[in-house]
């Protein structure tokens, strides 16, 4: 791009010397006002309370684990809330790429009748507003004795995310060559072996994206872990919803809980970093 | 892909002693169908059935606090659902949080995908800083925005509001309360810099989809950055912005997180899920809040309706197969 400008006759090369390293300039300002938030909280959460509750802000105070130390050593050990999560967030990641997989295969290598409506039915469940499924959900629970248990959480986790991955799967799917596939038909091979030997290999990279997005995904709920869980099964936001009210001197801490509940999700998502596009457009950018 | 099909059954065909075709076509219908179906019938069961129990329980007469008076009442609970101010108040609400967010954050994303679409040094640097806002959990960045940035003695934002006058000389600087003053703003605020990442991401994907080529052959015909750029640019991004604009609506629609944790519904900001959780968590009216759901299901279908047929659109050229 930026020989194509050089070389280019045409190209008013004076302005583009005065305005190009402003627009960069800007860029970088813009950059840093975004992420400015997350280092706050990350240099906060290194605070002691004291220098974290000063206005105006003291940036240069000593750095001290205590925020950590009462975060983890508090009233209530945040250790089983992120198992919960951890636990949570991974079976149905599992559980989902399991069911996917056979799905888009079934959606766009060997497609069936009426393949479009059939991933239009996906798509549609996900615009379907969750709250209406919350009450049905509950009751389900509390007659069958599952409230507080993590398998509903990992069940509804899993139908949240499956629509998700089977758009993402088939447009990761749609991009195996024909060839390889007749060749894998010429030669006999079974679907499973297919799908192993054939498939997976070239679309392990969107695999592993789809498996981070729906890891996300899980993670951050909130609202049915809410409602589903109480001191057994809670999860890692849930746990963090008792941050809500203001508790005295209490910054350093609350900024050290959600630093050390988003660090998953911030290391899957720049680990995910260049299909994270394609993955949260459901497949259709790339 | 055809092609394929109809070899390995013409192969099967040569080989295995005929079989009417009515039933073989069946039997290859349903091998084809075969690795759909676990996916398929779970989705219906975890999402669809649950859907037909709501129906069923807005017809009811269900507070878990009553337990004995439960019994059907016919459309009571739709005439209750359609005469609460709450309710009005909750739809405005959401439309106007949904809008705010996505048409602030798509702006903002269009201008600053533009910036990087050029070349800068530390240009990856400035991309992963502007995707952190997205991958903070999101009650987590509503616990941030709250407590270390809007709140009005130690938040950051009066700190550095403080800071400034300071350097000034003024000991007097504004100390507004965010929260209390502009409360839905406060809430789009923290939004939009969750999802102005999210924009801005599939926006560049459409600027580098840009074919550029064109682009070059138009600047050497002398035409200027803002003609490119509505002429050729804009009509490009078309799609993308749609995209955005439906994936974004999908999911802020249906904001929690934010709501409950930043103003706990208060101050007029009570969306539609916030509503509904209420008067199903709170209040135990469990007839009245299936009510509500069945109502914004309804209207969400009415919505998607439309909205699937741009996704559509969007996504034929896509589907080769």
């Amino acid at each position: 791009m930026s020989t194509l400008t050089q070389t280019a006759p045409a190209g008013p090369p004076k302005r583009k010397d005065r305005v190009g390293p402003w627009l960069s300039l800007l860029a970088w300002v813009v950059g840093i006002l975004f992420v400015l938030p997350v280092l706050w909280m990350v240099l906060t959460s290194f605070h002691s309370e004291a220098d974290a509750a000063t206005n105006p802000p003291a940036v240069f105070a000593p750095i001290t684990l205590e925020g950590y130390r009462e975060f983890f050593s508090g009233a209530a050990s945040p250790w089983p809330p992120l198992l919960n999560s951890l636990t949570a967030s991974v079976l149905s990641t599992v559980l989902v790429l399991l069911l996917a997989f056979p799905a888009a295969y079934a959606l766009s290598i060997k497609p069936v009748r009426k393949w479009t409506d059939v991933l239009f039915f996906f798509l549609s469940t996900k615009m379907l507003p969750v709250v209406a499924g919350l009450l049905p959900l509950y009751l389900f629970a509390q007659y069958t004795g599952l409230l507080d248990n993590i398998w509903l959480l990992i069940v509804f986790y899993t139908s949240m995310n499956l629509p998700i991955a089977v758009w993402m799967m088939h447009s990761f799917l749609a991009e195996v060559p024909v060839e390889m596939l007749e060749a894998a038909s010429m030669d006999g091979a079974s679907l499973a072996r297919t799908l192993r030997s054939v498939i997976a290999p070239v679309v392990l990279p969107g695999l592993a994206a789809t498996a981070l997005i729906c890891f996300i995904f899980s993670w951050n709920e909130l609202l049915f872990a809410r409602v589903l869980t109480a001191t057994v099964a809670e999860t890692s936001p849930v746990f963090l919803t008792s941050f809500v009210t203001s508790q005295g001197l209490f910054l350093a801490q609350l900024c050290a809980a959600a630093f050390v509940v988003s660090l998953p999700v911030l290391v899957a998502g720049f680990a995910a970093q260049d299909k994270l596009v394609q993955g949260l457009s459901l497949g259709s950018v790339k | 892909m055809t092609s394929v099909a109809e070899k390995t059954g013409e192969g099967q065909l040569g080989s295995a002693p005929p079989r009417p075709p009515g039933a073989a076509r069946r039997a290859a219908g349903w091998a084809r169908r075969a690795p759909l179906m676990p996916a398929l019938i779970f989705m219906i069961i975890v999402t669809q059935l649950p859907f037909v129990v709501t129906l069923v329980i807005s017809f009811m007469d269900w507070n878990a606090y009553y337990p004995d008076e439960r019994g059907f009442t016919g459309v009571d609970n739709y005439r209750r659902v359609f005469t609460d101010v709450n309710m009005l108040d909750a739809v405005w609400t959401t439309v106007k949080l949904t809008v705010g967010v996505v048409l602030i954050s798509l702006i903002l994303g269009l201008g600053i995908a533009l910036l990087l679409d050029r070349r800068f040094r530390g240009r990856g640097a400035v991309r992963t800083m502007m995707i952190a806002p997205f991958l903070v959990v999101p009650v987590a960045a509503a616990l941030l925005w709250k407590h270390a940035l809007y709140n009005p003695e130690y938040g950051l934002f009066n700190g550095a509001l403080t800071w400034v006058w300071g350097l000034f000389g003024s000991d007097d600087p504004p100390q507004p309360d965010w929260i209390s003053n502009m409360p839905l703003w406060s809430i789009i605020f923290s939004l939009v810099w969750q999802w102005t990442p999210f924009m801005m991401l599939i926006l560049l994907a459409g600027l580098q989809s840009r074919p550029l080529d064109v682009v070059e052959a138009a600047r050497i015909d002398g035409a200027g950055g803002w003609q490119i750029f509505r002429s050729m640019t804009l009509p490009h991004l078309r799609r993308y912005l749609e995209l955005g604009a439906l994936l974004g609506s999908i999911y802020i629609v249906q904001n929690f997180d934010a709501v409950f944790t930043i103003t706990s519904g208060g101050l007029g900001t009570a969306n539609l899920p916030y509503t509904i959780y209420q008067i199903f968590y709170q209040a135990h009216d469990y007839g009245r809040a299936s009510a509500a759901a069945v109502v914004v299901v309804v209207a969400t279908i009415i919505i998607a309706t439309f909205a699937l047929r741009t996704v559509s659109s969007l996504f034929r050229e896509d589907s080769g197969r």
